[in-house]
């Protein structure tokens, strides 16, 4: 299967619904460009942090080379996430950002533990370089992180 | 326009050249990028994509792709012997110069970069397409793969690093100590153990870009940024798996003219499971 080719051989029901939804939807195209454009138009409606510049290191997401920053905020054990992206070129970063700011939204701390690292893949495809899948997958894990805490 | 451009270095062109040369049928514009997004978000008119995984890589080994697979992309991505490739992409030229050094591998060496890649091209409002070009495949060529001038395996590597020959370790500084490698909770970044090999020093690529125009730094400050290197002596350079080290061997060979400078490719992802081999932190 080819890059963006689409999801991974795995049951995606255990998925929160938002984050299920998004696999379901990239899963349905079966022409690469098309997928493409899916996501891009996903990482165009990325909408960034509010809170003010400079970011403190420690929301920095490790190991992400296109410089992200993650936040996250709880009300009654519902937790909300935000995200800034300081790469202009971290398309995939930014499209991750918005699937997670979305899909992770109103979840608690066990149901956003739950969410396989397997996500990248169902929604970018296997084949993203070292650097790129750990990257993404350092995002999640910082949702993991920060709901955790 | 750049310094180190006007200053003629030949491997290298300015984004002033690419818009003059856009029609230019001698001219073949290959983008390659970190980020697999972007050369579909809007890339240079006529530019085609080089995809490090899909396009350079062995599906099975872990190796590159073979000289006759590499004859089948050079005659369906247009570009005969006599045609001249300009790699350029995103993260300041970082895996358009990985491309540049596999191409080289092939032999195929009437290639430059762009300086400044597909940043300075979209600071400077230049013109973007969405449209994916029509090429007109070309004869297929024989091309043979002689990888030993610019890459080096783990065995050299040892025996290098035993002799006490320059090495220079080009990933981020908590890579380079080993700390990153443990941090708790995250993925570990491929490897058993934290750390370099034995008696490299830490110069981090990125550190020979402008980050805010994307462009190489001028010959001068390059010059000192190596100043502890000389481009007589055999060099090897490494990162985790050899994109990044491949961008300083483009800085090394092409820009401060190293007479004998390899990646080793296997890099940290391959050092740091060795059975055997030295560490340090």
């Amino acid at each position: 299967m080819g890059q963006f080719g689409g999801r991974a051989d795995r049951e995606v029901s255990s998925l929160p619904p938002k984050l299920a939804e998004v696999v379901d939807m990239l899963a349905m195209f079966t022409d690469r460009n098309e997928k493409i454009q899916a996501i891009i138009s996903i990482a165009e409606s990325f909408q960034g942090t509010r809170n003010p510049k400079p970011y403190d290191e420690s929301h920095r997401v490790p190991g992400c080379e296109s410089e992200v920053y993650a936040w996250a905020e709880s009300e009654e054990g519902r937790w909300h996430f935000e995200f800034a992206v300081e790469n202009p070129q971290g398309l995939s970063a930014m499209a991750f950002g918005a699937i997670l700011q979305d899909g992770l939204d109103g979840l608690t701390k066990n149901e956003i533990s739950e969410v396989p690292d397997e996500l990248i893949y169902d929604i970018f495809g296997r084949e993203l370089s070292m650097g790129k899948s750990m990257g993404l997958i350092n995002m999640l894990q910082m949702c993991k992180r920060l709901s955790s805490a | 326009m750049n310094a180190i451009v006007e200053k003629g270095v030949d491997k290298l062109v300015s984004t002033e050249w690419v818009a003059e040369h856009l029609n230019d049928p001698r001219v073949r514009l290959v983008e390659s990028n970190e980020d697999p997004l972007v050369y579909h978000s809007g890339h240079i008119p006529g530019a085609i994509e080089v995809d490090w995984i899909r396009d350079l890589n062995d599906a099975i080994c872990r190796d590159y792709i073979s000289a006759d697979q590499f004859a089948d992309l050079l005659s369906r991505a247009g570009i005969g012997p006599e045609t001249e490739v300009i790699f350029y992409g995103d993260k300041n030229n970082w895996w358009a110069a990985y491309a540049l050094w596999v191409f080289e591998m092939f032999g195929f060496t009437n290639s430059k970069i762009m300086d400044g890649g597909s940043l300075k091209w979209k600071n400077e409002g230049r013109q973007l397409t969405k449209e994916i070009p029509s090429v007109h495949a070309v004869e297929k060529q024989t091309w043979n793969r002689n990888e030993a001038p610019i890459r080096v395996m783990r065995d050299e590597v040892l025996a290098h690093c035993r002799a006490g020959k320059p090495i220079i370790d080009v990933r981020s500084p908590m890579e380079y100590t080993g700390e990153r490698t443990h941090m708790e909770g995250y993925p570990n970044e491929g490897a058993l153990r934290g750390g370099h090999i034995p008696g490299a020093k830490s110069i981090p690529w990125s550190r020979a870009v402008n980050p805010e125009t994307g462009s190489f730094l001028p010959l001068e400050s390059l010059r000192l940024l190596y100043a502890d290197y000389s481009p007589e002596n055999e060099t090897v350079v490494y990162c985790r798996i050899g994109e990044r080290s491949s961008h300083t061997w483009f800085v090394l060979k092409y820009l401060l003219g190293y007479k004998n400078v390899r990646n080793y490719d296997g890099s940290w992802t391959e050092w740091g499971n060795l059975v055997g081999v030295p560490i340090e932190k």
